[in-house]
């Protein structure tokens, strides 16, 4: 039984009520995904799983036996940062800094969802692919809440991520 | 006077005043709005700057330039370790259970279920708790930084619906919140006050930082009876929570006697001293440190949490992680009173003001000095003949109200910028126009001089940006499809504050660099950054080579961050660490050498160098003074002067704001399309972090506009939405494109020119939204929030 992490493997816990979020932030000491309101409402503890965002406070770290489980310290490589953290320094996308790993990470998945032509709740067309618009970006960071107020700044760095397209 | 000769400086104070009006209102979207500005009200400079002496006041170097933050890199790789993210050897979790009623005692607490059950290591409830100090609330004492002056845990009383009755201490988290579900509490419940009528009946006027929230001048009552044109009006503004996207959470450890805490504060020192007190320890036996943290708002401060963890760590004898779930938060860290307003506002039919009144009532608890002071913006932004400023507040069985983003103003400015907008449509006056004929050219209430104002300019200059259309008593919106579409405008107001306490050391080392020391607050505005740029232009250094360490009580001073004062504060400190340090630095020169004998009064810092001020030709590189005394580093600590500035002048930031809404005439459904803020608020230390900040303060703004409720039980005193899920605020698609700006003219009776931008973007948007809903709609909304039921 293992999850993998960031490419390594770790013992799926045996108390069953534990999160993949506190197994994370608990159990394994890498509280880089961060514990907003533990509920689903906030998206601070957004992760990939097989490339695709969940909320980790949701979801309990036993379903994810034999999954590859992608953290905000997964994201860049040795020295350097990946793109949208680097975008996110650049155009001032936080103050705090707590909500960023999970705007982070689920922007990370938004760019993916482009690229497999998802729709969102304001595409016009659901057969379309959607337009890489601020509307489009902006609807689908919707689950990840600031307070601060960097709201303008997340999007910036956002929308000049998914119009990249060397990345 | 001492005149810095960098290159990029400008030489004399002449130059330096146009220089501050090249750059004016360099807005955050990097336009440049120079030539915008039409016969500038005060292009003359405010009284006293020729004499400030300052030298960064008139010539800023590399200040404003807009760096990113210096925490960045660690906050995007999730490396940043909030206060529940450090660990001890042998840390458990701690879990809360809550009272569930408002008031009474508590009968009997049967924990023997919690006790039994897998994990548990300690439960501490009223009857094993240690004996401790009740702590000392903010404005009770000058080191307070309480919520309240409750004794925690020292009987069965019960003060509110929601306090913490038992702690229990287990080995993992999910033990810990399994075994506080078994613990069951009986309970003799007394009576309570719970509904704002009971509490409000016979409010008595409200003492707030140390005077009576009243202000009378003239008989307002019998000024608005025979005004030619008059609106009396009442609002209601709602309870509200910070909603910090960090819960509170500490971890603590009693290591060798000193009580180590990985905390979140807005001020570490303060934190520090108060805790120390209700434990009768020492403040030096207490290491509290809090690096980042996750948001404030004015509700990061010290609550019992903090106490009943380090209290059950002591007698448990292990480490303690207490992290409140977003209920706990609720349930034990307040957030803003609600108040109910009323603006009378009497004019002649040239709109002069001849009466304003803004009085009103809110609620506290007995245990605290915090009365939300929403007549402050009213006492400084507009001339009237007469007065009647007045807040009445009466006491409720509640959890402890608190500071939340600018106290004060951010609900009373909501009202008398309805109030004006009403006026202005009765006397069929632009309400641009009415604010500037009601612009003061002194303080309307203490007669002061402004140090610094250039609100007209504001108003000017969001006009423009904005497009305002100008208006004279009809509404000028109009129909798109199924929205309706409206324009409005408000004033910003914030005062300037610096609290006593500032401090700073500041070390130069052999290899070029200084070391910055302040025990100061960081919560996402970026200390770091803007005390590094100030630093290194005040000593001469490359901003890269000025490092800042900060967020930890064993370091200089007793800074915090409220009141959009800490910058100013550490602005003044390091002022006098570079004093100290240049007293230091000539005490060292050699004799033959260049500079010997000079006073130290004489000299300053430049390219890496003490210099004589008058000819900074005349120097000696920090290298070779260094060297030649044999040292490889020179240190200097110097205690802030206290704030006598703002006794002398009326200091103030001010700003416009102008918004565009649509309302769908359908649904009802609010959106907000477009908005503009112009601000005067001194020197911009960073144009990056400061756009920033505006703009947050203008989304929590129109977010208390629009959907901010924190809806309170009447009946038994209990909140009823808990919960992110429950208690509504913007997501991305709520937030349109802020666009800010700035005058950026410094007030020379403010440190480094800056007087503090934290709050004031909290202050008119919500205004501003209210009065663009009626242009669109011809629907006044006076009760916050502006919900779509009420525009059905």
């Amino acid at each position: 039984m293992a999850i993998s992490i960031n490419g390594q493997p770790y013992d799926v816990p045996k108390d069953a009520r534990v999160s993949l979020l506190d197994l994370l932030r608990d159990t394994l000491d890498r509280p880089g995904t961060k514990k907003g309101c533990n509920q689903g409402a906030c998206g601070a503890c957004t992760v990939l799983v097989d490339g695709e965002r969940i909320l980790a406070c949701l979801a309990l770290a036993a379903q994810y036996d034999g999954r590859s489980v992608t953290t905000i310290e997964g994201l860049a490589r040795d020295d350097s940062l990946h793109p949208l953290q680097a975008l996110f320094v650049e155009h001032d996308g936080f103050q705090c800094g707590y909500c960023t790993p999970g705007q982070i990470m689920s922007a990370v998945a938004l760019r993916e969802e482009f690229e497999r032509g998802s729709p969102s709740g304001v595409s016009p067309d659901l057969q379309a692919s959607p337009e890489r618009s601020r509307a489009e970006i902006k609807e689908r960071m919707s689950g990840n809440l600031c307070r601060c107020g960097a709201h303008n700044g997340i999007i910036d760095a956002i929308a000049a991520y998914v119009s990249e397209d060397s990345l | 006077m001492t005149q810095p000769s960098d290159k990029r400086s400008v030489p004399n104070a002449d130059n330096g005043l146009k220089l501050n009006r090249r750059t004016m209102l360099a807005g955050s979207a990097a336009t440049i709005a120079v030539a915008a500005l039409s016969g500038a009200a005060t292009a003359e400079p405010a009284p006293g700057l020729s004499d400030a002496r300052d030298p960064l006041v008139r010539s800023p170097g590399g200040l404003g330039a807009a760096r990113p933050r210096r925490d960045g890199p660690l906050k995007v790789r999730g490396e940043a370790r909030f206060a529940a993210e450090h660990t001890f050897p042998g840390m458990v979790y701690g879990a809360l259970v809550f009272s569930t009623i408002a008031r009474g005692t508590i009968r009997a607490i049967d924990t023997e279920a919690a006790q039994a059950a897998p994990g548990v290591v300690f439960i501490m409830t009223h009857e094993n708790a240690p004996q401790l100090a009740p702590p000392e609330p903010f404005y009770s004492s000058p080191t307070g930084m309480a919520g309240s002056s409750l004794p925690v845990m020292q009987d069965a009383s019960v003060h509110w619906n929601g306090q913490p009755v038992a702690v229990v201490l287990a080995a993992t988290q999910e033990e810990a919140d399994h075994a506080a579900s078994l613990v069951s509490v009986a309970y003799d419940a007394a009576d309570a006050v719970t509904s704002f009528e009971a509490a409000t009946a016979g409010a008595e006027v409200a003492k707030y930082a140390g005077r009576d929230l009243q202000y009378v001048a003239g008989d307002a009552e019998a000024a608005l009876a025979e005004a030619a044109v008059s609106v009396d009006l009442e609002f209601s503004t709602p309870r509200q929570n910070h909603n910090q996207i960090e819960p509170h959470a500490v971890t603590v450890a009693w290591q060798d006697g000193i009580l180590r805490m990985h905390d979140c504060t807005q001020g570490v020192d303060l934190s520090a001293i108060t805790i120390a007190k209700v434990f009768g320890i020492a403040p030096s036996d207490v290491h509290l440190t809090a690096e980042f943290v996750g948001g404030g708002l004015g509700g990061k401060t010290l609550w019992q949490y903090h106490i009943l963890a380090a209290a059950a760590a002591r007698l448990a004898e292990r480490p303690v992680r207490m992290t409140l779930s977003r209920e706990g938060v609720y349930r034990i860290c307040g957030g803003r009173a609600p108040t109910r307003q009323r603006i009378a506002l009497g004019a002649g039919s040239d709109g002069r003001l001849t009466a304003l009144i803004h009085t009103g009532t809110t609620v506290k608890i007995a245990h605290n000095a915090m009365t939300e002071p929403f007549i402050d913006a009213s006492e400084h932004m507009y001339r009237a003949d007469a007065m009647h400023l007045e807040v009445r507040v009466g006491t409720m069985d509640m959890l402890a109200n608190t500071f939340m983003r600018a106290p004060g103003s951010a609900v009373g400015t909501f009202p008398l910028e309805t109030a004006l907008d009403e006026l202005a449509e009765k006397l069929g006056i632009d309400p641009v126009e009415l604010r500037i004929r009601n612009e003061p050219d002194k303080d309307p209430t203490t007669g002061k001089a402004f140090s610094q104002r250039a609100v007209v300019e504001a108003y000017r200059e969001g006009a423009r940006r904005f497009g305002w259309q100008r208006r004279s008593g009809k509404r000028l919106g109009r129909r798109e499809g199924e929205w309706l579409v409206g324009t409005g405008m408000a004033s910003a107001y914030y005062p300037y504050k610096r609290f006593p306490g500032g401090a700073a050391r500041i070390t130069l080392t052999s290899d070029g660099k200084a070391l910055v020391e302040v025990a100061a607050a960081e919560m996402g505005m970026g200390t770091s950054t803007a005390t590094a740029a100030v630093a290194a232009e005040r000593l001469g250094l490359a901003y890269e080579d000025v490092d800042v360490r900060y967020g930890d009580n064993t370091l200089p001073g007793s800074l915090i961050a409220a009141g959009s004062q800490q910058t100013a504060a550490i602005g003044a400190s390091l002022t006098a660490a570079h004093a100290a340090l240049v007293a230091e630095l000539a005490a060292l020169v050699p004799e033959g050498a260049a500079l010997h004998g000079q006073p130290a009064e004489a000299l300053t810092t430049l390219d890496r160098s003490l210099v004589l001020a008058a000819n900074p030709a005349e120097r000696i590189s920090f290298a070779d003074l260094l060297a030649r005394s044999g040292r490889t580093s020179i240190s200097a600590e110097a205690k802030a002067p206290p704030p006598a500035e703002a006794k002398e002048w009326s200091m103030h930031s001010t700003g416009a704001v102008f918004c565009e809404v649509k309302v769908n005439a359908i649904t009802g459904e609010l959106r907000i399309s477009r908005i503009s803020g112009v601000y005067d608020c001194g020197r911009i230390l960073n144009e990056k972090l400061a756009a920033s900040q505006f703009r947050g303060g203008i989304i929590m703004s129109l977010s208390m506009a629009m959907m901010e409720n924190t809806h309170f039980d009447e009946r038994n005193g209990r909140i009823m939405n808990p919960s992110l899920a429950a208690y509504y605020m913007p997501a991305h698609l709520d937030v349109p494109e802020i666009d800010v700006a700035w005058t950026g003219i410094p007030d020379p009776h403010a440190p480094t020119g800056a007087r503090g931008i934290g709050e004031i973007g909290m202050n008119g948007p919500s205004a501003a939204v209210a009065n663009a809903i009626y242009d669109a709609t011809g629907q006044r909304i006076r009760d916050l929030p502006i919900t779509l039921d009420k525009l059905m």
